[in-house]
């Protein structure tokens, strides 16, 4: 064989492996959605919105953990998203050089990809080991820190590109800094924000480790927040380990919603992100 | 956004403070830009804070355990509840095992599949190829989980662990890895879901970086012939070597840290006796997973808590030498690499 067959030859297997490979990870994609769907469709009917999670052998629903998981998420994004916001606006505005910005983004980076279960056993010393018990409150503070880092990151991302001109021309109308960030770049960034917003709720829609020793769960229907509270991701859990039929089909329908919420909500933020950019 | 219609805000915001003389106006700006600038540095500092948080409460928490046990505690492999007797080997094994096989199995992938987005696709199929890939990275771990110990791990027990049992498993040493009762959870088939689950992470990374890569470089490799593996083999790789190790410790970090998809397929026992894959195990995380919540508090809580403690350094140490190599990348970007 001459050299260049040889390198035609090794040029092919390894342009072959390459499209291998990419049809190995459409498979997987393919494969799981297929089962959550085909699985999860079975479970969706009226009384899963309109019923309590039953005790083994009995009919019942998701509609407490539903509820409880809505509560926990949109109080988590209520404390997480100003702090981000800031954060990442001081990274942006003013941390470009100093040391305290530079070490903040680094942190970020590594809180951004910190185990979430860690930090559960942090809220659980901080929160649960002190007020002597589970409580969903605990579980809005350890998602809350899941966001803080996805908002902090994607804000100060889309702050630098806003083109430094615009900066330029509202202090040259004599316009303080607060005003410049909070009329100027923060609006002409506001897809970008958004977008990162809506990635973390899709981030914390499903997160399951964080809430095992924060909130609990709750079979029963309760909306307070100092007591353990039922959600969708840890019933799933629960559900799925346990040997009864009835039990793991209403946890394929909570497998079920909880991807194509967050499917939606990662489309949708894509779809804004591209809409602004134009 | 117009530049106008913010020049217009920014004007009616000053005549709504009532025709204000210069002074005071200027000496208001100056303390709202003092308690802006105070205010997010406050927030950026609360971050620091959080982490310091972590690493000292975990410290505090799992005191007594470091305390009893002290570094035996990573070596001994009794986990006794009543005895009261704790160590960390089996599940810090089960961790470390299950990232190596994922990274194994992610690696090659994830170069294959950053090599068909930036070279080898169709301009037109590279946005949706790239967007599902990047779903694969959205869908909660959970899901992984459920459907790997509910579709996957039986279909692996039934079809694929025989298989590997009466080819790989026949080779000696190799093949005591491959040995012992197929059971479809396990070791391997938890490293095979968080195999599943990292790919798109260290995907998307590798493509990123190799799209840094300037096109003249590689257009003088095409322009003295080089087939396009061996533009990216000798070229774009060593160009962006720094980057791909970065995304593939970011990988790192994710498959060491990640818990619902580890806890449902591993098998969740602190017994182990053999080399063997095949058999089931524990990790840090599902160890947690399992038992925190129901652990009494002392001594057993204290044990669990040096386990998260031990993790947290293991990926506190990868993640921040991941983000080191990819600044580095970022600094050289654009200048000739040797």
């Amino acid at each position: 064989m001459t050299l260049v067959t040889r390198r035609k030859w090794v040029n092919r297997i390894a342009l072959g492996l390459s499209l291998a490979a990419m049809a190995f990870g459409i498979f997987w994609l393919a494969w799981i959605l297929f089962d959550v769907l085909r699985l999860g469709i079975d479970g969706v009917s009226m009384s899963l919105f309109t019923k309590m999670t039953p005790p083994p052998g009995s009919e019942g629903g998701l509609l407490n953990a539903i509820v409880g998981s809505l509560i926990m998420v949109s109080l988590a994004m209520g404390i997480g998203t100003p702090i981000g916001i800031l954060a990442g606006i001081y990274l942006a505005e003013f941390g470009q050089r100093d040391w305290l910005g530079s070490t903040t983004r680094l942190i970020n980076d590594i809180l951004l990809s910190a185990p979430s279960i860690v930090l559960g056993l942090f809220i659980y010393a901080l929160v649960v080991a002190r007020t002597g018990g589970f409580s969903g409150f605990a579980g809005v503070l350890a998602l809350a820190l899941i966001v803080i880092p996805v908002v902090v990151r994607t804000t100060e991302n889309m702050l630098i590109l806003v083109p430094n001109s615009l900066r330029e021309a509202a202090f040259a109308l004599g316009a303080p800094k607060w005003r410049v960030v909070g009329s100027v770049t923060l609006r002409a960034a506001r897809a970008g924000v958004l977008t990162g917003v809506l990635l973390a709720v899709a981030r914390i829609a499903g997160e399951t480790a964080p809430l095992l020793f924060t909130a609990l769960s709750n079979q029963f229907w309760s909306l307070d927040l100092g007591a353990p509270m039922a959600n969708l991701p840890v019933t799933i859990f629960k559900f799925a380990m346990s040997p009864f039929a009835d039990w793991q089909k209403l946890a394929w329908a909570g497998v079920f919603l909880i991807t194509l919420g967050v499917l939606v909500i990662n489309v949708l933020a894509r779809a804004l992100f591209r809409e602004e950019k134009k | 956004m117009s530049i106008e219609a913010t020049v217009e805000r920014v004007e009616f915001g000053a005549m709504r403070n009532k025709a204000p003389t210069p002074e005071t106006s200027a000496r208001r700006s100056r303390i709202g830009d003092l308690i802006f600038h105070n205010v997010t540095r406050a927030f950026a500092v609360l971050t620091l804070v959080t982490l310091f948080g972590i690493i000292v409460s975990l410290i505090v928490s799992s005191w007594p355990s470091i305390q009893k046990f002290g570094l035996s505690f990573l070596w001994t492999s009794v986990w006794n509840a009543p005895a009261e007797r704790f160590g960390g080997l089996i599940p810090i094994y089960g961790t470390l095992v299950t990232s190596i096989i994922a990274l194994a199995i992610a690696v090659p992938v994830s170069f294959g599949i950053a090599l068909f987005l930036t070279e080898l696709s169709p301009v037109w199929l590279r946005r949706p190829l790239g967007t599902a890939i990047e779903l694969l990275a959205a869908i909660p771990s959970i899901v992984y989980g459920m459907w790997g110990l509910l579709v996957f791990a039986p279909l692996f027990g039934q079809y694929v662990q025989p298989l590997l049992a009466s080819t790989l498993g026949k080779v000696p040493l190799l093949g005591k890895l491959f040995s012992g009762a197929p059971l479809g959870i396990g070791l391997l088939s938890a490293g095979i879901i968080l195999a599943i689950m990292i790919i798109p992470f260290i995907a998307a990374v590798m493509r990123d970086v190799f799209e840094v890569t300037p096109a003249m470089l590689k257009e003088s490799a095409y322009g003295v012939g080089a087939t396009t593996w061996e533009v990216v083999w000798n070229v774009v790789l060593p160009y962006t070597k720094v980057g791909v190790i970065g995304g593939i410790m970011l990988g790192l970090g994710r498959a060491l840290g990640e818990t619902m998809a580890v806890t449902f397929v591993i098998g969740n026992t602190n017994l182990l006796n053999n080399v063997s894959l095949f058999s089931p195990g524990n990790s840090i995380t599902s160890a947690l997973a399992n038992e925190f919540s129901e652990a009494n508090p002392g001594l057993h809580t204290a044990a669990l808590m040096e386990l998260g403690l031990i993790l947290f350094f293991i990926t506190f140490l990868v993640l921040a030498f991941s983000k080191w190599l990819l600044a580095k990348l970022k600094i050289n970007e654009g200048a000739p690499v040797g």
